[in-house]
C-alpha cells in the first residue's frame, strides 16, 4: 500500500523534526509497519522517495533491525527471552511450548529474543512489546488468548498504542497467502 | 548492620506506593525541574566543572568521567548535539528500563541541564525499540516539559533554546554502542564507527556530540541540586556516588538496588537480593553484564569499585549482576552468551563477524556432550585473533568492544575451571569413540 495524503503529511512532519531528514528513517518504518502489519515493498519505496534515498538503502537499514518484519507475521508478536537470566529460569521451555502451541495459528508469531531488560521478571515475554512475567507456559497462553479475544487490548505490531493500529492487517495478508499456497 | 540501599535517583520512584510518575506528581513530590531552574542561573562552564568535581562516571558501561567527557568538546564548534543512550540491551541489565517507565521526568530534566552545559540546542533520547510503554511515558514527559516552558524556545526566560526528540530504535543491541547509536540515529544500519575521531569531536552529523546513559542523566539533577562535592563525598576511591545494580539469575529477590559504591558484592547479593534462590550454593556470578568476565564465590567480599574490578580482570560494566547456583553448567551459560554475540555482531569486522559464529558452534557442542578433547584450546587459539592475548582488559582487533567481549565467557571457563573442563571434554571424546567402536 502506498502512503495516502494524510499519511504523507504525517511523514513530512516526522522528517521536519530532525536537523537531517534521513534520521526519520526508523520512525517512518515503524509508521509503515503499524499500518500494514509489516514493512511492505511499496512502503519502502515511498519512504525512499520521501527521504531522497534509493529503495535499496531503505531495505538495507530495515533488514538490520529485528523489530521490522518484511513479511506478514500475524496480529500478535510474542517475544520470549532465553538469554541467561531467563535461561536459568525456564525461558527455553517456555519458548518451545509456545512455539508448539501456536505453530499453526496465523494470528500469532512466536519468536525467541535476546534479553529484553526485564530479567527480574524471568522468564519473561512480550506480546506486541507489552511485558508479561514471570510466566509459566499455561499463564502465557492465557495472556495470549486474552489478547486474541480482545479481553486485553494489544499494541500494534510495532508496539505503538492500540489506537494507532489498523489491527489485524498482517493476519489478513497472511491468510490470503496461506490460501494461495 | 544489615546491608542497605542508598536511594538518590531511585528515591522518588521507590518511595511511592502507586505508579504515578506524571508531571504534577513529580514536580510536587520530587521537585522535578528545580535543579534545572538552578542550572539556568549558572554558566555552562560552571556546570561542567561541578559535574567534573562530583566524580560521576558514565553508568552505561565504559565508566568514563562524565564531566571530563563534556570538556572534550572542541571550543567554539557549533552546532553540538546531545544523544541520551536509552538503548539498554546488555543482557541482565534492567535499570534504565525502570528509570524510563517510573521516573521519565528525571531523565528529561537531566538531559536539559546537560544540553545547556554543553551548549547544544538539539537533544535526542535514543530509546530501545522494545520499550513500548517507556516510549509513551517518555514522550508524555517531554510533551509536559514543553507545555510548561522547560523545553522549546527561551526556556524559563533564560534565552536558552532546546528541542528534545524521543527517538525509538527497532531492535538492535549494537545501537547501544555510542557510535552505533549515532549511525542508527542518522538513519543507517547501527554500525559502530572507528575511533578516533571520538563523538565529542565528530559525532552526530559529523558535529561534536556527547553521548550519555540514562542513569548518568538521572544523576545530574541531584549533583546540580546538592553540589559536586556532596556527590564526591559518597562512594569509594574513584568510584563515587551511588549506582543502580540489576541483580538477577538464581537469586531470591531479583531486582534493582541503588547502593553506595564500595559496598561488597556479598552485601548486595546476599544482604539485599536475598542470596541464592532455594538455599542452594553459588557456583559463580557475572559482575557487569554479559560482556564482563566472571567471578567466583571467593570474590564476594570484594567491593563494588570500578577500578578494583579491573584489577580482578573484569568490569562492573552496566551494573548487571547475574547469579548462578551450583546446578548450572557454566559451559551452557558460555554458549548462550556466545549465541547472543553471534546474533548481535554487526558484521563490520571480520574477527568479530566470523569469530562470534565459531565460538557459538564450538561452545554448543561442548555444552551438549559432543566436545572434542582440545576444544577449549581451540577456542582460545582463535580467540587470540579476536582479542590478542585473551585477557581483560582486552586487546582489540575490532572497531568496537563487542568483538573482545565475545571472549569473556571462554576466558572465564579457562581461568576458573580449565582443568575440569579439559577432563570433561576428554571423557566426552572418549565416550564417543567407544560408542563408535561398539557400533562397528
Ligand atoms: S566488533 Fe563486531 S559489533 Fe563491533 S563493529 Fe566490529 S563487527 Fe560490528
Ligand atoms: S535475560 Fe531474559 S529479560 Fe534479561
Amino acid at each position: 500500500m502506498s502512503f495516502t495524503d494524510t499519511e504523507r503529511r504525517r511523514a513530512e512532519e516526522l522528517i521536519a523534526r530532525y536537523p537531517h531528514g534521513k534520521s526519520a528513517l526508523l520512525p517512518l518504518l515503524h509508521m509503515a509497519q503499524d499500518r500494514d502489519g509489516y514493512v511492505t515493498q511499496d512502503a519502502m519505496q515511498d519512504i525512499a522517495a520521501l527521504l531522497g534515498l534509493t529503495p535499496a538503502l531503505v531495505l538495507g537499514a530495515c533488514s538490520f533491525y529485528t523489530m521490522f518484519k518484511r513479511e506478514p507475521i500475524g496480529r500478535l508478536v510474542v517475544s520470549v527471552c532465553t538469554n541467561v537470566s531467563c535461561l536459568v529460569n525456564g525461558g527455553p521451555a517456555l519458548v518451545d511450548s509456545l512455539r508448539a502451541r501456536y505453530a499453526d495459528d496465523l494470528d500469532v508469531h512466536v519468536e525467541e529474543v535476546e534479553c529484553i531488560a526485564a530479567c527480574d521478571l524471568a522468564p519473561v515475554m512480550q506480546v506486541n512489546y507489552e511485558f508479561h512475567g514471570p510466566v509459566t507456559s499455561g499463564a502465557a497462553v492465557e495472556v495470549i488468548e486474552q489478547y486474541k479475544s480482545g479481553a486485553l487490548t494489544a499494541r500494534t505490531i510495532s508496539g505503538s498504542p492500540a489506537a494507532a493500529s489498523v489491527s489485524g492487517a498482517g493476519t489478513t495478508v497472511r491468510r490470503e497467502l496461506a490460501k494461495g499456497g | 548492620m544489615a546491608a542497605q540501599e542508598t536511594r538518590v535517583i531511585t528515591k522518588f520512584l521507590r518511595d511511592r506506593t502507586d505508579d504515578s510518575w506524571e508531571f504534577a506528581v513529580a514536580r510536587e513530590h520530587n521537585q522535578a525541574y528545580s535543579a534545572l531552574e538552578k542550572a539556568l542561573g549558572m554558566e555552562p562552564a560552571q556546570l561542567v566543572e561541578e559535574v567534573t568535581k562530583s566524580g560521576l562516571r558514565g553508568r552505561g558501561g565504559a565508566g568514563f568521567g562524565t564531566g571530563q567527557k563534556w570538556s572534550f568538546l572542541p571550543k567554539d564548534v557549533f552546532p553540538r548535539y546531545l544523544a541520551v543512550n536509552a538503548d539498554e540491551g546488555e543482557p541482565a541489565t534492567f535499570k534504565d528500563h525502570m528509570l524510563i517507565e517510573r521516573d521519565p521526568h528525571q531523565i528529561v530534566e537531566g538531559s536539559i541541564i546537560t544540553a545547556y552545559a554543553i551548549e547544544a540546542h538539539h537533544a535526542f533520547i535514543y530509546l530501545r525499540g522494545e520499550f513500548a510503554l517507556g516510549a509513551e511515558r517518555l514522550q508524555a514527559a517531554v510533551d509536559d516539559a514543553y507545555a510548561n516552558g522547560f523545553l522549546g524556545k527561551n526556556i524559563l526566560g533564560s534565552g536558552f533554546d532546546l528541542e528534545l526528540i524521543v527517538h525509538r530504535g527497532a531492535g538492535c543491541y549494537i545501537a547501544g554502542d555510542e557510535t552505533g547509536l549515532l549511525s542508527s540515529l542518522e538513519g543507517e544500519r547501527a554500525m559502530p564507527r572507528i575511533k578516533p575521531p571520538f563523538p565529542a569531536v565528530q559525532g552526530l552529523y559529523a558535529a561534536p556530540t556527547i553521548v550519555n546513559n540514562v542513569e548518568t542523566m538521572s544523576a545530574v539533577p541531584h549533583i546540580v541540586d546538592r553540589g559536586g562535592e556532596w556527590y564526591a563525598g559518597t562512594g569509594v576511591n574513584k568510584s563515587l556516588g551511588t549506582r543502580i545494580f540489576s541483580v538477577s539469575g538464581n537469586v531470591e529477590k531479583p531486582g534493582n538496588y541503588e547502593v553506595e559504591l564500595g559496598m561488597t558484592f556479598r552485601d548486595l547479593i546476599e544482604g539485599l537480593a536475598g542470596g541464592v534462590a532455594g538455599g542452594k550454593q553459588m557456583k559463580f556470578f557475572i559482575p557487569g553484564g554479559a560482556s564482563s568476565p566472571w567471578l567466583l564465590p571467593e570474590h564476594l567480599d570484594e567491593p563494588l569499585d570500578m577500578d578494583r574490578a579491573t584489577e580482578l580482570g573484569t568490569m562492573l560494566g552496566s551494573g548487571a549482576i547475574m547469579v548462578f547456583d551450583e546446578t548450572v553448567d557454566p559451559v551452557l551459560v558460555a554458549w548462550r552468551i556466545a549465541k547472543f554475540f553471534a546474533h548481535e555482531s554487526c558484521g563490520k569486522c571480520t574477527p568479530c563477524r566470523e569469530g562470534s559464529w565459531w565460538l557459538e558452534k564450538v561452545l554448543y557442542r561442548m555444552a551438549n556432550g559432543l566436545g572434542r578433547a582440545d576444544d577449549l584450546d581451540l577456542l582460545l587459539s582463535f580467540g587470540n585473533n579476536i582479542s590478542p592475548g585473551v585477557t581483560w582488559p582486552p586487546g582489540q582487533t575490532t572497531i568496537c568492544q563487542l568483538g573482545p567481549s565475545t571472549m569473556s565467557p571462554t576466558l572465564s571457563l579457562h581461568k576458573h575451571w580449565g582443568d575440569e573442563i579439559r577432563a570433561r571434554l576428554a571423557q566426552d571424546a572418549e565416550r564417543r569413540t567407544t560408542l563408535e567402536v561398539a557400533a562397528g
